[in-house]
């Protein structure tokens, strides 16, 4: 192996993850320069900093080991990871806004997520669970296992319950199958109780999807369908219609709250839709060119909920304007492209898929995460890869960068 | 192996390259309309969401007196104000406040009530005291949301003495804001407003308007400085109150008002019906009132048996007895049924056989035949039993009513009693179910029967037989528009022989000669004994009155005054010396001549000798008094 060779690391992905990790020290070093100073929150950057070089190396290890060792390690990574997870909801704690979510494990001075750890080891263990695989994914059955081995860790973190973590397992799971040649309809099939568990709001509109559902399972889906499954899909539509509203009602206030908000902000502008309001008001008063770094007004009066963490975005939007979040929007892109890209030349199935699984959790949490500060989703806290304040994240982040380019190097 | 095949993974990764971009551009779709389409909306909010338009509020109009003194005037106060955020945090905010200041769980609820109704920063206290702001000041940081800021504060120098007159301020309520009388262009929550009394009745004369400036605020409430992009419009101040109120005067009728004991004094001003003193006894301190009462003083206030907060001036009714035997007499020669110089023609023996019964009068010895002088004199009930028969029952009520017996005064105070009298005989029939004979005219010409006034209404009466018989309506402020009055059509001479009955009452040998001579001052008027649901149980005294009018001697009088004394027994003793000493000061103060506590004949003889000006003026007077001044004076010396 030549030194090259040793050396072939793709440095397009790691050159704009770099990027977005330097250029999120930044805006957190502007989310700390408000008017009234906060002690804490002033130096997150320096914490966030000394995180990045705890990060990178990490990565620079973690970028050499040999892959037949990753693979090896899924399974006990997995095993770790869902110890951890069950140990969280016992003594684990909240933070910030969501101090009633038991997220963190304290250890030491520091405190870390025990979710991103099970997100790699899932992302690692259902790669090679897939790959193993030499036939497609065609039938309900064939998708048991892959969606118990989500299933299990994403029960965990929803226990805690941390909306917004869970919703990117199921990004892994989907970005997987798809990847695992497994057909679009039958990923839509598997959807549609979910879709319908919305929809159940009102009878008459659950009624046509339902009865579209049917349909198409009759129409076009016939000969690939067994009756067991056509049977099972129905039931299960029906049961989350029919769980519907114990569901609703067994949500937490805020979380109701959140949701409610989001169809209207208006209702209750100073009550949860506070935030999503707050938000907006920045994103919008930056305009086209922004306010400037480390200049804008609802940042530095303190209007901007949770400016550092979650809604880091939002600080973007102000400060540097429509410029700034289409180019973080694009470099977003860039490297969800690319991503997919090592994947496609990938020759190795298990690193595809491994890939496809970091794709599929990146692109939740930056659809999710940059949605909510504009109000086209929901608020569920949930941070920007790179960009947010946050430890664990950030190094689990570039423990995913370090993956992405070992797997796909391979090749080289 | 095929389902990994390079051609079937580029395909893939087409679909996904596709679906992030779709994905993709909806995010940038959505940022493009909040930072380029609606941006001018959310510039805009961003400076209404730091920059917030406060009230400054406007100092109300002083209110002065007749002589330009201040009765009512504002100095510097603090208010506490939380503006409008989060529920939750608003909520947790205010309870941490309330470990330390006076914060219960009611005005919490009530201050977010009204955050969320009108999501605009609610008062918490509209005056607090220094105490309270510096324990705020020190917790700044505790207390996001909530700022401090200076308001002027509403002072009440004549202090319990005038609560009834002047009313008090305080925060609006919600139900006022519904009020057309507070009208939503003017008034938002947490506008200081008058209450009651003056304050009440001259709110939007008082109010002036308030003026705004544009403050920058930080999220968490804290003044950041003033906007520069706007001018602030400065408040204007309401417009000042002139009374016809004598200040000294109404100070003077608090000091002199028996300790303890409840009752009102009204006095004014015969020329134009001006109220020169309102006064209600006991009183309280408007003060208290200021930016909210504590509960502890207003318990105090309300469960005290004497009713401090009730204006017994113009809401108290009482029995006017004696008093209104001169309102028979002025009917009467307003319908000309007497001339002032026959007299009845029976005489008092006492008693009088009229209608199967006897009918008494107060004094058992009689008092023979009586000019009409004589008998307001003698208060000598037989001739004015003989007066309202002559009348007849029918012209008794229909004059009365006429005059205004059941109805206000319309002095300008947002409330008053209207006095209960029988506008017609339906009167009976639908209290008692009967139909009254002629007998209920005796009972009415001595100010008996259903008959029930204010003192302010018995002072408007007194008014008319001060000047020509006619009232103008009793009027607080000067220079203000108020109902009419009435008129009696009496001739010079009519008021001449009725202000001599009055006479007859203070003159020596009358039953409050004592208690109203004055060195320089005439005091004329009529006591009353007015029976209540008390006395008539033998459980206490009789209400004490004295009705008069007072001025120098030989000239027209310049003050009318009313005095009663709940339970005061006797109006010669007790109430009547209230009239002269009140009536002493005025003249004193407007001629600017020295003032003595020492005012009345009885208590000149009581500290010394009988003085030279009562032997002057009362030739006759000191004869009498020269036998009786040692038993007098025996007990002032026994005392001392």
């Amino acid at each position: 192996m030549s030194f090259s060779e040793k050396w072939a690391i793709d440095r397009r992905l790691v050159s704009a993850t770099l990027f977005l990790s330097l250029l999120g020290i930044a805006m957190i070093y502007s989310a700390g320069q408000v008017e009234v100073p906060n002690a804490v929150t002033e130096r997150a950057w320096l914490s966030q900093l000394r995180w990045l070089l705890v990060a990178l190396l990490g990565f620079t290890v973690l970028s050499r080991i040999p892959v037949p060792w990753i693979e090896w390690a899924a399974h006990p990574i997995y095993v770790l990871g869902i110890i951890l997870l069950g140990v969280t909801l016992i003594i684990g704690e909240g933070r910030g806004t969501a101090a009633g979510v038991k997220s963190f494990i304290r250890l030491g001075g520091f405190g870390f997520q025990p979710a991103e750890i099970a997100k790699i080891a899932t992302i690692l263990w259902l790669a090679q669970h897939l790959s193993d695989r030499d036939s497609p994914l065609r039938t309900l059955r064939d998708l048991v296992k892959p969606g118990a081995i989500v299933a299990l860790p994403l029960a965990l973190v929803m226990l805690q319950p941390d909306l917004g973590t869970s919703l990117a397992f199921v990004g892994i799971l989907f970005a997987m199958l798809y990847w695992a040649a497994t057909p679009v309809w039958l990923l839509a099939l598997v959807a549609s109780p979910v879709v319908g568990l919305f929809l159940a709001y009102d009878t008459v509109v659950w009624s046509t999807y339902i009865l579209i559902v049917i349909a198409c399972m009759v129409l076009f889906l016939r000969s690939r369908l067994f009756l067991f499954e056509s049977v099972a899909l129905v039931l299960a539509n029906f049961a989350s219609a029919t769980l519907a509203r114990p569901l609703w009602n067994s949500l937490a206030n805020y979380q109701r709250n959140r949701i409610l908000v989001f169809l209207d902000p208006e209702v209750d502008p100073r009550g949860a839709g506070y935030q999503v309001i707050q938000s907006k008001v920045a994103i919008g008063s930056g305009e086209f060119w922004g306010q400037g770094f480390t200049q804008g007004a609802q940042k530095r009066l303190d209007f901007l909920p949770e400016q550092h963490t979650d809604f880091i975005f939002s600080v973007v939007g102000e400060e540097l304007g429509f410029v700034g979040t289409t180019l973080l929007i694009l470099l977003f892109g860039y490297v969800l492209t690319r991503l997919l890209r090592l994947a496609a030349v990938s020759d190795s199935s298990f690193a595809g898929l491994s890939l496809l699984g970091i794709f599929g959790a990146w692109l939740v949490h930056v659809l999710v995460n940059i949605g909510m500060t504009a109000g086209v989703v929901p608020v569920t806290g949930i941070p920007l890869p790179f960009v947010s304040y946050g430890g664990t994240f950030l190094v689990m982040s570039w423990v995913a960068v370090a993956l992405a380019v070992r797997l796909s190097y391979e090749r080289i | 192996m095929r389902l990994y095949h390079p051609r079937a993974l580029r395909r893939r990764a087409k679909g996904l390259v596709f679906a992030t971009g779709v994905i993709l551009a909806g995010l940038i779709i959505a940022f493009f309309r909040l930072q380029v389409l609606q941006s001018d909306d959310w510039v805009l909010r961003a400076s209404s969401n730091r920059v917030r338009v406060l009230p400054i509020p406007a100092p109300r109009g002083m209110i002065y007196d007749r002589n330009g003194i201040i009765i009512a005037d504002n100095v510097p106060g603090y208010s506490i104000t939380v503006l409008p955020g989060p529920v939750d945090s608003v909520r947790a905010t205010l309870t941490r406040m309330s470990e330390h200041i006076e914060l219960s769980d009611r005005q919490i609820e009530r201050v977010l009530a009204q955050l969320r109704r009108f999501g605009r920063e609610v008062v918490i206290y509209s005056d607090a005291d220094f105490d309270e702001v510096s324990k705020i000041e020190e917790r700044r940081a505790e207390f996001p949301g909530v700022y401090i800021d200076m308001r002027p504060r509403r002072r009440y120098n004549l202090g319990a003495s005038g609560a009834h007159l002047t009313g008090y301020v305080g925060e609006i309520t919600e139900d006022e804001l519904e009020m057309e009388m507070f009208p939503d262009s003017a008034y938002s929550p947490g506008a200081i407003v008058g209450k009651i009394g003056i304050e009440r009745q001259y709110e939007s004369l008082l109010q002036g308007r308030q003026g705004v400036r544009w403050v920058e605020f930080d999220a968490r409430g804290r003044i950041v400085g003033d906007f520069a992009g706007v001018e602030r419009t400065a408040a204007v101040k309401g417009e000042d109150l002139h009374l016809n109120l004598d200040f000294g005067l109404q100070q003077w009728i608090h000091q002199i008002f028996p300790d303890s004991m409840s009752g009102a004094v009204v006095a004014l001003d015969p020329k134009d019906g001006g109220v020169l003193a309102l006064y209600s006894a006991p009183g309280y301190d408007p003060n208290a009132f200021v930016g909210g009462i504590d509960t502890e003083t207003w318990a105090g206030l309300n469960e005290n048996d004497q009713k401090p907060l009730f204006n017994r001036s113009v809401l108290g009714l009482y029995a006017p007895a004696s008093t209104w035997k001169l309102a028979s007499a002025g009917i009467a020669l307003d319908a000309g049924v007497v001339t002032p110089d026959e007299m009845m023609p029976d005489p008092c023996e006492g008693q009088w056989y009229w209608g199967n019964r006897f009918w008494g009068c107060w004094d058992r010895q009689g008092h023979g035949y009586n000019t009409l002088a004589e008998a307001i004199g003698n208060s000598c009930d037989v001739y004015f039993y003989q007066l309202g028969l002559r009348l007849g029952l029918q012209r008794l009520l229909d004059r009365s009513t006429d005059i205004g017996f059941s109805q206000q005064c319309g002095v300008d105070l947002p409330q008053e009693s209207r006095g209960i009298f029988p506008e017609g005989p339906q009167f009976w029939q639908e209290l008692y179910g009967y139909r009254p004979t002629e007998g209920e005219a005796l009972n009415l010409a001595i100010g008996q029967g259903p008959n029930s006034q204010t003192p302010l209404k018995m002072a408007q009466f007194y008014v008319a037989l001060a000047r020509n018989g006619s009232a103008p309506a009793p009027v607080i402020a000067k220079g203000v528009a108020t109902s009419e009055g009435w008129q009696l059509d009496l001739a010079p001479e009519h008021i001449e022989s009725l202000q001599e009955g009055l006479r007859m009452v203070t003159a020596p040998g009358g039953t409050a000669h004592f208690g109203t001579a004055l060195e320089h001052w005439e005091v004329i008027g009529k006591t009353g004994t007015g029976q209540n649901p008390l006395s008539v149980r033998g459980l206490a005294q009789d209400h004490a009155w004295f009705a008069g009018m007072a001025g120098p001697p030989g000239e027209p009088p310049e003050i009318v005054l009313v005095a009663i004394v709940e339970y005061g027994e006797s109006g010669g003793q007790v109430a009547a010396p209230i009239v002269a000493k009140a009536a002493d000061y005025y003249l004193r103060s407007k001629r600017g001549m020295p003032i003595d506590t020492i005012q009345t004949y009885s208590e000149h003889i009581l500290s010394g000798p009988v003085p030279q000006w009562y032997r002057d003026r009362f030739p006759r007077g000191f004869a009498i008094e020269a036998e009786e001044q040692i038993t007098l004076a025996a007990p002032a010396e026994g005392g001392s």
